[in-house]
């Protein structure tokens, strides 16, 4: 599935909930699932520092395809982190370069992508592009 | 004596006076309790704005036109309402400034180049918003002078002792706030300055805080320097005050160099204005300085007696409210606190909790507040912080305590 497919699937999703409450429960029972990153990974250069939560970010990548695990000691912050994960992950390094992430505007959750929610979303996702773009590169030379 | 000073307090009226009061958030009626970060204000505030724009726009200190010659007198006219409403000595003692962080600053600079050199100290404490901090860190490292810090209790007061072996010989200024933007403490500022005017220090207070809560009198607190916002008590983001005796602040060299600050300008030698105007360069935030005094005009219409009760009622009430939500803490239980309460859930972050507030219309505050140091010292990141204005009700707190157990519920 593209990036594009995968953002339209989640819009389709959240469309069914009516009131917020029952939006929220969702996104906070995708951020009490597991940790979605190894423990092990949890160092500080994997640390993403809002002002207000914190997450950390790891990227892998495995037959041309990236993989991201994140986590965040806020559990809001993780159910969005799980969304984006979902859209962006198995995709090449061009494909995540060059695509733009619709998805939260739409679902209503454009407040967390805000630069003064400062919960290090913004720069999540400034590093995933990051991420990408680095794993291009190796591509290319490799 | 309590009743009939409640009675005539009528919070029904005052929130009519708050046009931003009355509007709906996520569909429901604000509930507004973020009045440390900034406070609502008033109709008059915001019709005196827009009046100036309307009719008065000038320039002020150097038109002879009749227009330049009305807003100038308007805004000297704030600053002398300010001199009596804080009780200062004179006017001149009462300098604009953008707001606290600026006349904090102006004061490090000032003070830090003429009254500080190496090995001397300046003393804080720990409960201090970075704004009271790395001004005083800067300075410290361009002189070689040293920052100390008061440390506090686990109720969140300064510990007096402490406070008292810290005043030395090298001390060179005591820079406290005057009340705790992040747990409502109290301080006893004037005690504190008392003890260092023993010792011939002079004395800072941040009053951010205090001056939407009480009544200042600046000859009582026999303060030095004196610093606040006023979109923190009501009025205008843009201004602030910087009060000073006038001896310190002659003493003082200008902070920046610009038109309205000279007497004259050569390329030889500038001599520079008499107080208010060497620390106020550059045309000023006349709109908003003006609104000032309309705005001083209201609070002392205001019943301060039955503020302060109304307040006091408001914070035991949500105290022992959310105190019977089991898992919560409380950051700061100083005996003597203004209406501001922070608090911890366990297993709980305190940005999901902020966030699920929000959605239920209530305004707090999550995060470090500024003060990270002071979450360092309670070993904690963060804390949700309600902070009641005088035009809170029980209603809203309720509303808090409802909005809380909710959201707790949602993610336990
Ligand atoms: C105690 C204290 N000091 C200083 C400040 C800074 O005020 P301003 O941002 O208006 O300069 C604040 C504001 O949050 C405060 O609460």
């Amino acid at each position: 599935m593209s990036i594009r497919e995968r953002q339209e699937e989640l819009i389709e999703e959240f469309a069914m909930f009516d009131d917020w409450m029952d939006k929220y429960e969702y996104i906070i029972s995708l951020g009490k699932e597991l940790p979605l990153i190894d423990e092990s990974k949890k160092e500080d250069e994997k640390l993403i520092k809002g002002c207000q939560s914190r997450v950390w970010l790891n990227a892998e990548l495995k037959e041309g395809k990236v993989f991201f695990t994140a986590d965040s000691d806020a559990i809001i912050t993780k159910g969005i982190i799980s969304l984006m994960i979902r859209v962006l992950n198995e995709s090449s390094p061009e494909e995540i370069i060059n695509e733009e992430l619709y998805f939260i505007d739409k679902i209503g959750l454009k407040e967390h992508l805000s630069p003064t929610r400062s919960n290090g979303l913004v720069s999540m996702v400034k590093q995933m592009k990051l991420y990408a773009l680095a794993f291009q590169t190796q591509l290319k030379n490799g | 004596m309590q009743e009939v000073l409640k009675k005539t307090f009528d919070v029904e009226a005052i929130r009519k006076d708050f046009p931003v009061l009355s509007r709906k958030v996520n569909g429901k009626e604000l509930v507004y309790l973020d009045n440390g970060a900034t406070a609502q204000k008033p109709k008059v505030v915001i019709d005196r704005i827009q009046q100036y724009y309307n009719l008065e726009n000038a320039n002020i200190h150097r038109g002879v036109h009749t227009l330049s010659q009305e807003a100038t007198s308007a805004y000297e006219d704030s600053r002398r309402k300010m001199k009596e409403f804080i009780n200062a000595r004179f006017s001149e003692e009462i300098i604009f400034t953008s707001g606290t962080t600026g006349g904090i600053n102006l004061v490090a600079s000032a003070f830090g180049q003429t009254h500080i050199q190496e090995g001397d100290e300046i003393l804080i404490s720990t409960m201090e918003h970075h704004s009271n901090i790395v001004p005083w860190q800067m300075i410290c490292e361009q002189k070689g002078a040293n920052l100390k810090v008061i440390p506090i209790n686990d109720k969140g007061e300064i510990q007096m002792e402490e406070f008292e072996t810290l005043l030395t010989e090298r001390t060179k200024l005591l820079s406290i706030s005057h009340i705790s933007n992040t747990l409502g403490t109290i301080n006893p500022v004037k005690e504190m300055i008392a003890k260092a005017h023993e010792k011939h220090i002079s004395v800072l207070v941040d009053g951010a805080q205090a001056v939407p809560h009480m009544r200042l009198d600046m000859q009582d607190l026999d303060v030095d320097l004196y610093v606040f916002s006023l979109h923190k008590m009501f009025g205008p983001t843009g201004v602030g005050v910087l009060y000073g005796k006038k001896e310190l602040l002659d003493s003082l060299p200008p902070y920046q160099g610009g038109g309205d600050m000279i007497k004259t300008v050569s390329f030889k030698k500038t001599t520079y204005n008499d107080l208010p105007h060497k620390f106020e360069a550059g045309t000023p935030n006349i709109a908003d300085g003006i609104a000032c005094g309309a705005l001083i005009d209201y609070l002392e219409e205001l019943d301060w007696a039955a503020i302060s009760l109304h307040e006091k009622d408001l914070l035991s009430y949500a105290h022992e409210q959310l105190a019977a939500i089991e898992g919560l803490r409380f950051i700061g239980e100083a005996e003597r606190k203004a209406s501001v309460i922070s608090f911890v859930i366990e297993g709980i972050h305190s940005y999901d909790l902020g966030v699920l507030i929000d959605k239920m219309g209530v305004a707090v505050r999550t995060g470090h507040h500024c003060t990270q140091p002071l979450m360092d010292r309670f070993g904690i990141l963060g804390t949700v912080r309600a902070s009641f204005a005088f035009y809170n009700t029980m209603e809203e707190v309720d509303r808090l305590v409802e909005a809380v157990k909710r959201a707790k519920g949602m993610l336990l």
